[in-house]
């Protein structure tokens, strides 16, 4: 269709009240049609169960299949109208271009979305602008002395001044965006409440990256069409090594706080303990990712979105890095570069956490949540001859 | 060192004769005309097996003895079916899936839309493409070496013996060789002579529809028939199904189906019925409305249903044309208006429309109007309307080698000691005529795997003497 012919039909439909698609919704819709009239997929995943329960897709029930999909490329390896058929299937990459595109729409606040069109330089700039405030801010202190620790170049308080709002701004832009994409699949996925059984489904299947396996156990695939648990394993090692350093940092806060016991903490503490292993988890799991992002499968999910991916996955990196640098550099003169790149990293990664790749956790499990929901419910399609 | 076994063709039956024979030790050459892309010929459109099994098993339920499965057999075919092989098929679809499991096929419980397959048919996790994956993968890792874009187009054959296989100007030898290249359902050409001219001038099968691969040309099968193998078969039987008019003309595969057919009427291009819409169960009628509608003049038919049968069938790929009357409905499909509605208004007047139930051999009929639609017959009066046009789609062609239990080629009715045949271009043996659901890969898995091994032990037992 000609641009003009589009933009007149959106006017049209904007006017009528009507939802005018986006190229990312239609090609969606489009090959779901497909997939809903052969259905050889089910078993993979949630999205093609969801989808027998649909005999057309509109917007809401396509941004929250979207967001139901892993990208774990099963259906397009065995997608009979995968390209080069004419009928061009590719359902991991459909649903990856729509995917980041609600990222983008429910953002909050709303202006803020346009960080998605380029996440890799959004990211960058993020680094830098953190690098150099702590640069900054390094470079006064240390005129004032020798660094000790780290406490001494960067004091306490002026950390939680600048993590603090930072790390709350985030929270609150997190819980408005996926407020607002909630309230939208609501009615789509049978409008029905969240009751434990569903809840406790949907932490099963988001904390085990259940639709990470397959559908049979062996795992998604990567480079070909080979199954692998590979990126299970590093997904893994990733979420649950950002979870443990977070906790770390959580469990110095009250001991500085309620035990009054500041940092540096040695090993066996808590913290460190935590923080090492998380660090190391962190580490190895983003290195993991890293790999298998550059060897995926050309046609297995948007190339558009490597940057934003990569980008994310080396911040976290770069975070693990110079957090266990930061560690074993104590009382090296190397220490104030480590803590500076450490200390801008993450403040990178919070400034941006609701407009990067982070969103994609939390929209996910919105879905998975709408989906152990929905399935409860009877299906509204009932084909005669089942 | 030449190989041993050469195996011609690259779907399910060629994989698992390819497989087998790497398993027995021989070393396998396998020449696919396709490109990788396009790998596996209508192996990749399948779904699942038939399978007899006496006791549930992992994802069939309850039992399909193989009295019960030969009798089903028996009825498609209309007797037209070699019993020794049909029921040595039968048998082999019940020891199998282990050895398909342990070669990377997954099965699952069957799709939303197929439960009433659940007691016949294993389905493959991902559809055929996902098997055909699995056993590419696990030949590579047994060390069978595979070509891609290698179409072979004659053999060299002595005194009913394999000699050697040519690809363009490439001569291959091996010890032993199986076929396993498919039919001819993608030869127009071929499909237009066989199908001739019908009494009313037309060429029906120039309206055909190819519902799989576009590289089942029969290249090797008519060579094979000219080098003077022992032919089975008739030329114009094949599974053949109504798929939607606007399929495309190669790899529509499963999604073109129409399945609304016994939800309500179908007419020719003359705006009239010409069979019971609800003879049984659509899974089991779904293959007989390829030759009905191929029967009809212009080889198009359209299945017109109503507002209330939506839903109630699996979704179609493309949307039907819609209605708010009938008549209306007609003038969109380019029908007579008149004719369409004294169709309709006479099949509505003969509805005697009872306890509506798709899932039962309900008691909805007609009374008084020919032919008759035996059950779900409702009134078609609720609109909007919707109407699809179908045409005969050829899944695969019957016309092929004779065999026997050894999966030999056999001239003059003597066996080939190290050629041997499997898959669609053997399926005639078995399969006369008609079609049930996952049989052909039962066949083709039986015979590929008997071809395998067969292939095996004649080039290991030539290599020793």
């Amino acid at each position: 269709m000609s641009t003009l012919q589009q933009l007149t039909q959106e006017a049209k439909a904007l006017a009528n009240g009507q939802w005018a698609p986006t190229e990312a919704e239609s090609e969606a819709a489009r090959q779901l049609q497909i997939c809903n009239a052969c259905r050889y997929c089910e078993g993979f995943c949630a999205v093609f169960p969801a989808m027998t329960r649909r005999l057309s897709f509109a917007q809401a029930d396509l941004h929250f299949m979207a967001n139901l999909c892993h990208n774990c490329g099963a259906c397009l390896h065995a997608c009979q109208y995968a390209p080069p058929h004419d009928f061009g299937v590719n359902i991991p990459q459909a649903m990856a271009k729509l995917r980041v595109q609600t990222y983008a729409d429910y953002a909050w606040p709303a202006p803020l979305g346009q960080l998605y069109k380029r996440n890799g330089l959004t990211l960058s700039l993020a680094l830098a602008a953190g690098l150099a405030l702590f640069l900054w801010l390094a470079q006064q202190s240390i005129a004032s002395g020798p660094a000790e620790n780290f406490y001494s170049i960067f004091p306490h308080n002026l950390l939680v001044s600048l993590f603090a709002p930072i790390f709350l701004w985030a929270v609150l832009a997190l819980a408005m965006g996926v407020r607002r994409f909630w309230r939208e699949i609501t009615p789509a996925t049978s409008g029905a409440a969240v009751t434990a059984p569903a809840a406790a489904e949907a932490a099963h299947d988001a904390l085990r990256l259940k639709y990470l396996d397959g559908g049979h156990g062996e795992g998604c695939n990567n480079a070909d069409d080979e199954f692998t648990l590979s990126r299970r394993r590093a997904h893994h090692l990733t979420f649950y090594g950002f979870m443990l350093c977070f906790a770390a940092t959580s469990v110095a806060t009250l001991y500085h706080y309620v035990l009054n016991l500041p940092a540096p903490y040695d090993l066996p503490s808590l913290p460190k303990v935590l923080g090492v292993i998380g660090g190391v988890s962190l580490l190895v799991g983003t290195a993991g990712l890293f790999k298998l992002n550059l060897q995926r499968h050309a046609l297995q999910g948007d190339a558009a979105q490597k940057p934003m991916d990569l980008g994310f996955i080396a911040l976290l990196f770069v975070i693990s890095l110079s957090g266990l640098g930061l560690w074993l550099a104590r009382g090296h003169s190397s220490m104030p570069t480590w803590l500076v790149v450490h200390l801008g990293a993450v403040m990178a990664l919070f400034a941006t956490l609701p407009y990067n790749k982070f969103a994609h956790g939390i929209f996910r499990t919105a879905s998975l949540i709408r989906h152990a929901v929905e399935k409860r419910q009877p299906n509204p399609i009932g084909l005669g001859n089942d | 060192m030449g190989t041993d076994v050469l195996v011609i063709g690259g779907g399910n039956a060629a994989l698992c004769a390819a497989l087998m024979a790497a398993e027995a030790g021989a070393s396998v050459l396998l020449l696919e005309a396709a490109p990788r892309e396009w790998r596996g010929g209508n192996s990749g459109h399948t779904r699942n097996l038939r399978c007899m099994h006496d006791a549930p098993q992992d994802v069939l339920v309850d039992a399909y003895p193989e009295e019960e499965f030969w009798q089903d057999l028996l009825k498609v075919t209309g007797g037209i079916t070699n019993e020794k092989l049909a029921r040595l098929t039968i048998r082999a679809s019940s020891t199998c899936r282990d050895w398909m499991r342990r070669h990377g096929v997954h099965f699952q419980p069957p799709l939303s839309g197929a439960l009433h397959v659940a007691r016949t048919n294993a389905f493959f996790m991902g559809g055929g493409k996902a098997l055909v994956n699995a056993y590419y993968r696990s030949a590579e890792k047994l060390g069978v070496q595979i070509r891609y874009e290698a179409p072979v187009e004659r053999l060299e054959i002595e005194n009913g013996r394999f000699v050697a296989a040519w690809v363009g100007d490439e001569r291959i030898t091996a010890k032993s060789c199986v076929l396993a290249a498919g039919g001819f359902e993608s030869n127009r050409e071929w499909l237009r002579e066989a199908w001739g001219q019908n009494e009313r001038g037309e060429w029906p099968a120039d309206n055909f529809l190819i519902r799989g691969t576009r590289f089942n040309q029969g290249v090797l099968l008519k060579h094979m028939l000219a080098q003077g193998a022992d032919p089975i078969g008739d030329a114009t039987q094949a599974h053949m199904v109504a798929i939607d008019a606007r399929a495309p003309l190669y790899d529509g595969g499963i999604c073109t189906r129409i399945d609304c057919v016994s939800l309500g009427v179908v007419v020719n291009t003359e705006a009239r019925r010409f069979y019971d819409e609800g003879e049984d169960f659509w899974p089991k009628r779904y293959a007989i409305w390829g030759r009905l509608v191929a029967q009809q003049p212009g080889q198009t038919a359209y299945s017109i249903i109503d507002s209330k049968a939506i839903g109630r069938f699996m979704p179609p790929v493309f949307n039907g044309v819609k209605a708010n009357t009938l008549p209306e409905l007609a003038q969109k499909i380019g029908l007579d208006v008149d004719t369409f509605m004294q169709t309709l208004n006479d099949y509505n007047a003969a509805c005697r429309v009872g306890t509506f139930d798709h899932t039962t051999l309900d008691d909805c009929h007609t009374v008084g109007v020919t032919p008759a639609k035996t059950h779900w017959a409702r009134t078609i009066d609720t609109g909007p309307f919707y109407a699809y046009a179908v045409r005969p789609g050829v899944t695969f062609t019957y016309l092929g080698l004779e065999t026997d239990d050894t999966a030999a080629v056999r001239f003059g009715g003597v066996p080939s000691d190290n050629l041997f045949v499997a898959g669609e271009m053997m399926a005639g043996n078995v399969l006369g005529k008609g079609y049930t659901a996952g049989v052909g890969m039962s066949i083709g898995t039986a015979f590929g795997r008997i071809a395998g091994t067969q292939a095996a032990q004649a080039a290991l037992a030539g290599a020793r003497e």
